[in-house]
């Protein structure tokens, strides 16, 4: 997993199956110190309360479609949690 | 699976269930020689490690999910083991 900042909010309006009322959210991935590193992702959000601001981690591959339910599904990034606090020592 | 040094934690209290009471670490990725290679994982720990260790990590799902006991965990890094040595030769 990785940490990332949510960004934005993505509303499809049609979605394969099983992706029906699953929050997109807009993901800005940040190194281990915070800062921004690499392009946006767009990523399921598992937890369903993941906001813009927040800071959260994500998992890629087949291990993020298997954080939605159904599992089934065509996802490549979903975040997993919210991060509360952060703590990296130097 | 790679080497790492633990360099710090993450608290969450939202996350997907499967993550709720598991430790997890932000683990340095580290060379054969414990250099940074500037990139990091956020891993699950499984062998109570802390900062400023070196461990090493499992870095796929499937083998993952079988340290974890769990079939259907949304899961990829683990920490499986703190490393007293490494030894390389050439």
């Amino acid at each position: 997993m990785l940490l990332g900042r949510v960004i934005g909010t993505l509303v499809p309006c049609v979605v394969y199956e099983g992706l029906k009322g699953v929050p997109m959210l807009w993901v800005r991935p940040l190194d281990r110190r915070g800062n921004p590193a690499g392009k946006a992702l767009i990523c399921a959000d598992s937890t369903r309360m993941a906001a813009p601001g927040e800071l959260v981690y994500y998992e890629g591959g087949r291990e993020a479609a298997m954080a939605l339910d159904p599992a089934f599904v065509p996802v490549d990034h979903a975040i997993i949690g919210i991060v509360d606090q952060l703590h990296v020592e130097e | 699976m790679f080497l790492g040094v633990v360099t710090g934690n993450i608290v969450s209290t939202i996350s997907h269930p499967f993550y709720v009471g598991k430790k997890l670490l932000i683990v340095d990725r580290c060379d054969e020689h414990w250099r940074s290679t500037g990139k990091y994982v956020i891993a699950v720990d499984s062998v109570d490690a802390g900062v400023g260790e070196r461990v090493l990590v499992l870095d796929e799902g499937n083998g993952a999910r079988q340290v974890l006991d769990d079939a259907e965990a949304p899961v990829r890094s683990v920490v499986v083991g703190i490393v007293d040595a490494a030894t390389v030769d050439g």
